[in-house]
């Protein structure tokens, strides 16, 4: 039987697309975190909403552990989140919480710590949403898990939920 | 007086081409940023909160003198590869680039074949 090279090209074509549509459809196109930890978080200076004082990386390197915690009085579910922040302060000494109050006014990023209670060792401001960027943010609520070194160690998208807690715990043991 | 408004004139213009320049060049690169938020959309297309502060920061690191690809290297540092539309050539990336010049070659045999048989 005599095979047409002409045949063995179009079924090769045929078998070598449906093969690449296949595996494009399979692939999960939606945006993860995953690649970036094990990234260094580097270089931002930020100053308190409370006085004058700013924050470095020099002074997160002094620190075990450092969740960074992206929030604004106008974000909902940052209240949803706020108990476990809370605890986490209380629990842990380990962890050291910097908050970082994402496009807010001031005053009612202040009302809302003293309705809800301050979890954070350090308030910084971020009005413009740059140093967001600086972190990897593109929403909020958002935590940022850092070592001493700065090392990303975990990204949690979204509002902390018990099952984050749990995790963030069993990370800084 | 006239050597006077000649200058006013020529810095108008000056300024307003190299504003255009900039412009170009801050579009070219939002083209080429991935709104993380928002669904097919680049930066230049999106008005989100996302996108608007990306824009900011971009504008900022130009105004600082970086170069396209500087600024590139430090999203992708922030965000992965996913936040630029042409990523760079990889390992993983190998097959989406030599795809179109594997198409290219296939399909000039193809053509090739079909004219030789009906010639034939």
């Amino acid at each position: 039987m005599k095979i047409s090279i002409f045949k063995i090209i179009i079924f090769s074509f045929v078998i070598f697309f449906l093969l690449v549509f296949w595996l494009g459809l399979k692939k999960n196109n939606n945006y993860d975190t995953n690649n970036i930890i094990g990234n260094k978080i580097s270089n931002f200076q930020l100053s308190s909403i409370y006085n004058n004082k700013s924050i470095s990386e020099e002074v997160l390197k002094k620190n075990k552990f450092t969740l960074i915690n992206f929030f604004a009085s106008w974000c909902a579910p940052c209240r949803t989140e706020h108990k476990y922040l809370l605890n986490l302060s209380n629990k842990n000494d380990d962890v050291k919480i910097l908050g970082i109050n994402f496009k807010d006014k001031k005053n009612n990023a202040i009302s809302f710590l003293n309705e809800l209670g301050n979890p954070y060792d350090f308030v910084a401001e971020d009005t413009e949403g740059k140093a967001s960027i600086f972190f990897g943010i593109y929403g909020i609520p958002e935590s940022v898990l850092v070592d001493s070194e700065l090392v990303i160690i975990k990204k949690i998208v979204g509002p902390i939920d018990l099952e984050q807690y749990e995790a963030i715990l069993q990370l800084t043991q | 007086m006239r050597l006077k408004k000649i200058i006013i004139i020529y810095f108008f213009l000056f300024s307003s081409l190299c504003a255009d320049e900039n412009n170009l060049e801050l579009n070219e690169i939002y083209k080429n940023l991935r709104c993380l938020i928002c669904q097919g959309q680049s930066i230049a297309d999106s008005n989100s909160d996302f996108a608007s502060t990306v824009k900011l920061v971009v504008q900022d690191q130009i105004r600082e003198g970086k170069s396209k690809e500087e600024i590139y290297d430090f999203l992708i540092s922030k965000y992965g590869e996913w936040i630029v539309y042409q990523p760079a050539l990889t390992k993983n990336n190998l097959l989406l680039w030599s795809l179109p010049y594997v198409v290219l070659i296939l399909g000039g045999f193809v053509v090739f074949f079909i004219v030789r048989r009906k010639k034939a």
